[in-house]
């Protein structure tokens, strides 16, 4: 089962702007949830940093555009850009279609791996974004 | 989209609640409570380039002027030639102000030779019938008749096969901006061939208790054509992509009728009406500035409010801009210094404090195949 099938996996980290975070050997893949593409609707723009970049938790650090509104992306943790999913230049439905999976946008180097430890879990997630749509 | 509140609780149109049942996300408009969306704006927006999209677009405000002196009033506040109008025949005019500027861009239709109809933006309905009360004479009764009037527009190239079992009036002989009072769905309408799309299509004024019914059986019947339920989200990049002005954006009270490009609405040679000296004036000196559309050449999407900028300097302002599904180009209109307004010129959108280029093009950006 690939990510893209959970509106909230188990297995990752949330924040307050909708981004999340899912940790492997002090390497965070950062994307915005499923609740975010679904407001956003048709996303048909997304502007990321550059390998190498740095990155500060509660900062942005790139850009999402959907045909309706802009949006800032906002970096769940500290680090250094590692990785960028540069197949979203070309195709930024992606994100709309696997937000937790191909969808995915940038993967940072931590600086901290406790950080992860102020973002909310997947119940508190799920409860947030309940509390946000009523 | 921008629209101007009015105080209080969002209204509600007769189709709100089929748009609720429909799963339309809702949001407010011009101090309506409006879907912007049901399944997502792009394929909207390709429903109606391909087969149809339903709106409902009941907020928009009706204005109903009656009287012997109906044709003068009309052509002393507005800036197109009503008196070319024929019964049955509609065209794209504006209420201006002394100074050339938009009070509104409306729609004129020629119920007889003594009743006109004026279709005006939803968020300035008051703001119409008041200034529209103000510069009655003669014997001429003026009317917001907007609580009357529910409106359903069906557009896109299967509109009209979609539309002809519901209704017995002759579609094909309902050519481009004319109307036919007729009935839709059993129910007394006046059916008009003209929409905010760039393509095909029609819009339907009715009686509000009707509409729900019509909007059913016209969804019903039509799904197999592909025709999609569709939001004002669809609504604002179609009439993008179609290089059609939305008030409160791309013109207001501070751009004039003949800035906005729209000089082929403006007959100056028709007689008097507000507004008229100004835009003499304004054509003589020529404009100062010019409404444009561009298409970005870097990455990026100028939207709304951004600066436009040419060599270092600001020089004028993004007033819509979007991703146009159909032409697949990000899009948008600009007021620019007229030297800039040529096709091929270029300048910058400055998008989140960086310029990106972007380059004038002939609007509109879609036209249809005819």
């Amino acid at each position: 089962m690939s990510k893209g099938d959970g509106i909230y996996p188990e297995d990752l980290h949330y924040t307050k702007e909708h981004e999340w975070l899912g940790v492997s050997g002090g390497v965070a893949t950062v994307g915005i949830t499923h609740y975010a593409q679904s407001e956003l609707g048709d996303i048909v723009y997304v502007e990321l940093p550059q390998v190498g970049a740095a990155v500060v938790a509660g900062e942005p650090f790139g850009t999402v555009e959907s045909v309706k509104a802009v949006s800032e992306l906002f970096a769940p943790t500290s680090g250094t850009v590692a990785e960028v999913n540069g197949a979203l230049t070309e195709h930024p439905e992606t994100v709309n279609r696997d937000p937790y999976g191909e969808g995915w946008m940038i993967r940072i180097k931590m600086a901290d791996a406790q950080e992860v430890q102020g973002l909310m879990t997947t119940p508190a997630y799920r409860k947030y974004v309940e509390d946000e749509a009523n | 989209m921008s629209g101007q509140a009015s105080g209080g609780a969002p209204k509600k149109t007769p189709l709100h609640a089929l748009a609720k049942e429909l799963g339309g996300r809702l949001v407010d408009f011009a101090g309506w409570e409006m879907p912007v969306q049901f399944s997502s704006v792009i394929e909207e927006h390709m429903a109606v380039r391909t087969a149809a999209g339903l709106f409902d677009v009941s907020h928009m405000g009706e204005i109903e002027v009656e009287g012997q002196d109906a044709l003068a009033f009309v052509q002393s506040v507005t800036c197109n030639d009503a008196s070319r109008l024929a019964d049955g025949q509609a065209h794209y005019s504006a209420l201006t102000t002394p100074e050339g500027t938009f009070v509104d861009d409306i729609l004129v239709y020629r119920r007889g030779p003594d009743r006109f109809l004026l279709v005006v933006n939803a968020g300035n309905t008051d703001k119409d019938f008041e200034w529209a009360r103000r510069h009655v004479s003669g014997k001429v009764k003026v009317e917001n008749a907007s609580a009357r009037w529910a409106q359903i527009a069906i557009q896109g190239p299967r509109a009209e096969e979609i539309l002809r079992p519901h209704t017995p009036a002759d579609l094909r002989g309902i050519a481009y901006y004319h109307f036919a009072e007729t009935r839709v769905g059993g129910a007394q309408a006046l059916l008009s061939r003209t929409g905010y799309t760039g393509d095909d299509g029609f819009e339907i004024y009715l009686a509000p208790a009707a509409s729900e019914g019509v909007a059913r059986a016209l969804l019903d019947g039509g799904r197999s054509s592909g025709l999609l339920p569709c939001g004002l989200g669809a609504r604002d990049t179609l009439r993008l992509e179609a290089g059609m002005p939305l008030y409160g954006n791309d013109i207001d009270e501070t751009t004039t009728v003949l800035e906005a490009g729209l000089g082929w609405i403006c007959k100056l040679d028709k007689g008097p009406f507000v507004g008229r000296e100004a835009l003499l004036r304004q054509k003589t000196a020529g404009p100062k500035r010019r409404r444009v559309g561009f298409e970005m050449v870097d990455r990026g999407i100028g939207r709304h409010g951004y600066p436009v900028r040419f060599e270092g300097r600001e020089v004028g302002q993004v007033t819509s801009g979007t991703f146009g599904p159909y032409v697949k180009k990000n899009i948008g209109m600009a007021y620019v210094p007229p030297e800039l307004s040529g096709t091929g010129a270029r300048f910058s959108v400055v998008i989140r404090e960086r310029d990106a280029a972007a380059v004038v093009v002939p609007t509109p950006f879609y036209r249809r195949a005819r």
